[in-house]
């Protein structure tokens, strides 16, 4: 049974079209990166996998409805929403006791051991912390509880540089076991490019690209050109080109390294990238679409 | 069926969401029970202040002038308290689902595996359980408190307590009040419900459309009909049940004074409490649907 499977996903907010039809299958013990411009339906299909929102078409987590179960979902889920959803007046001895209360696979002296390592007191109150410390506040809960699917929803957006590096580090070292999975979705690609196992970009509610990251390393690579080469390898037709100090910088999907070697270095893009090599055309479609 | 391995080696802790809920609704409105514990202490220090008359009034108690001097400080008491808590509900309610969507941590909360059921409910217990609860054990205990104050002062001024005890028919007050807070909390069920609900659907502004909709049909069927059931309902629900509680035999006519008068049973006879509970049922029904696609506003 695979932890999400979605299809033919849809969901329509009145004529604003979210999801058009995603076809989605998420594998026990995959770390998944869900990418796409804003408004592209990546918060949509997140709240839809935990029941947040009703939706058309077919979506079972871990075997269950979301829409209809999520009470019962909830033991084997968890999810960070947003930076910012713990309530303010909430102490941190409150949230343990509250967490401890209410969920049958929360470990408290796990979340202690957690919080033990930040500046954060027990006594404080949410509202008395920054916002750094409340995304660690959240972060050591959720990671205290032995869930099956974490769900992280720009969980660093408007934290600073250092606490999201240690977000991500800390999520990986002291969470992940190959046996849970994680979906993030986030506008910082090339921050999460490293723990990825696969990656999903979506585009105005439909899925663009969906490849593991051993795909993603086999099948695209990135050429850098002089000018003297560019005619040649455009010729074997790249994906995308971008100029950069005079030298063209090729994008190439499924094209053998043997035949870019002769025509410059050769390396596998980053993630951010091949994220615009990808959507840039889908861009310009749309506008022609609308405009015609 | 094939021996599968157990999914987890260790068994999942038992929880207690419904207790764990009612828990976080006191961490954030701590109001439920601060509001009827100051409006108490206040009473209580206007009556300690007031005792350098106590024993003019114990006078005029035993000389048969004034029957109910004696007991009005402690009548009142209840009173200010009952009161405070209804005030503590009516604003509790209109906040109950629309705060959580207001600060996002309605998303906080949708994470855990608490259905919006033992939500709704528990917020929903507030002012039908734990505020006549609480209301009725702040009366007691300020009730207690004067007493022992008075009887302090009685014996100062030498007078023997028992004159002051004979004449408080204060374990009759609490007995009243120990039924009638549960049945107040019933009969103003509906109304709490309608609270929770529109608190559910409301993005602002929930006073007004607590009030409007009911408002709004009673002048439209006075306009079309010329007739006033509506309103004629809405005064029944909103003063009957002080009116079933503490008058005698409901009649509105003379306090009560005596158990028979009270007549406890009689309450639960009352047609008009059992409609009342069934629309809570159904507002509160609607007002879990309602959560469940709420999002933050």
């Amino acid at each position: 049974m695979a932890c999400i499977e979605a299809r033919g996903l849809r969901k329509a907010y009145g004529k604003t079209i979210a999801l058009d039809g995603v076809d989605l299958r998420v594998e026990a013990g995959r770390i998944l990166g869900l990418i796409g411009p804003n408004g592209a339906g990546k918060s949509t299909a997140l709240q839809a996998i935990l029941g947040l929102t009703a939706y058309q078409g077919d979506l079972r987590v871990l075997g269950r409805d979301p829409w209809n179960e999520r009470g019962q979902l909830m033991a084997d889920i968890c999810f960070i929403a947003d930076v910012a959803v713990l309530p303010r007046w909430l102490r941190v001895s409150q949230a343990l006791d509250y967490m401890a209360g209410v969920h049958p696979r929360f470990d408290r002296a796990k979340a202690e051991g957690f919080l033990a390592r930040t500046t954060i007191k027990s006594a404080s109150k949410v509202r008395e912390l920054s916002k750094g410390m409340v995304a660690q506040l959240h972060l050591a809960l959720v990671m205290a509880v032995d869930a099956k699917l974490l769900v992280l929803d720009e969980p660093t957006l408007g934290l600073d540089l250092l606490y999201r590096k240690s977000f991500y580090d800390s999520l990986l070292n002291d969470y992940f076991d190959h046996k849970r999975t994680i979906v993030v979705s986030t506008h910082q690609v090339e921050e999460i490019q490293h723990i990825l196992t696969d990656v999903v970009f979506l585009d105005r509610g439909r899925v663009a690209l969906d490849c593991s990251m051993e795909d993603f390393e086999a099948r695209y690579r990135e050429v850098l050109a002089g000018p003297e080469q560019l005619a040649a390898a455009r010729a074997l037709g790249p994906i995308h080109e971008r100029q950069l100090f005079g030298r063209g910088i090729l994008i190439f999907d499924g094209v053998a390294h043997d035949r870019l070697a002769p025509l410059g270095e050769v390396r596998t893009p980053s993630l951010a990238d091949l994220f615009v090599a990808v959507m840039e055309p889908r861009i310009a479609a749309g506008s022609q679409e609308r405009a015609a | 069926m094939s021996a599968e391995p157990a999914e987890s080696p260790v068994a999942p802790r038992k929880v207690r969401p419904f207790y764990w809920s009612v828990r976080r609704e006191l961490w954030e409105n701590r109001s439920i029970y601060l509001a009827p514990a100051a409006i108490a202490a206040v009473v209580l220090f206007g009556f300690l202040v007031s005792t350098f008359r106590l024993a003019r009034s114990l006078r005029a108690a035993m000389a048969g002038v004034e029957r109910d001097g004696l007991m009005m400080p402690y009548a009142a008491t209840a009173f200010v308290v009952l009161a405070t808590s209804m005030i503590v509900a009516v604003f509790y309610s209109l906040g109950a689902l629309q705060g959580e969507r207001r600060d996002r941590s309605i998303l906080f909360w949708k994470s855990l595996p608490v259905s919006d059921a033992v939500t709704v409910l528990s917020k929903a217990s507030i002012p039908l359980l734990v505020l006549p609860v609480i209301a009725f054990a702040v009366i007691v205990g300020a009730n207690l408190i004067m007493l022992i104050w008075s009887t302090i002062v009685a014996l100062l001024n030498g007078f023997d307590p028992r004159e002051l005890w004979g004449r408080l028919p204060l374990a009759f007050m609490w007995l009243v009040l120990g039924i009638s807070l549960p049945f107040l909390a019933l009969w103003f069920a509906p109304v709490f419900a309608w609270l929770i609900l529109v608190s559910a659907w409301a993005r602002r502004m929930t006073i007004l459309w607590a009030l409007g909709p009911p408002v709004a049909v009673a002048i439209v069927e006075r306009m079309a009909f010329g007739t006033s059931y509506v309103s004629k309902l809405l005064e029944r629900r909103l003063s009957g049940g002080f009116t079933e509680a503490f008058s005698a035999k409901g009649q509105a006519k003379a306090p009560v004074d005596s158990i028979e008068a009270f007549d406890p049973t009689r309450l639960v006879f009352i047609a008009d409490l059992w409609v009342g509970l069934a629309l809570a049922a159904l507002f509160l029904f609607a007002a879990i649907r309602l959560r469940r696609s709420r999002d933050p506003i």
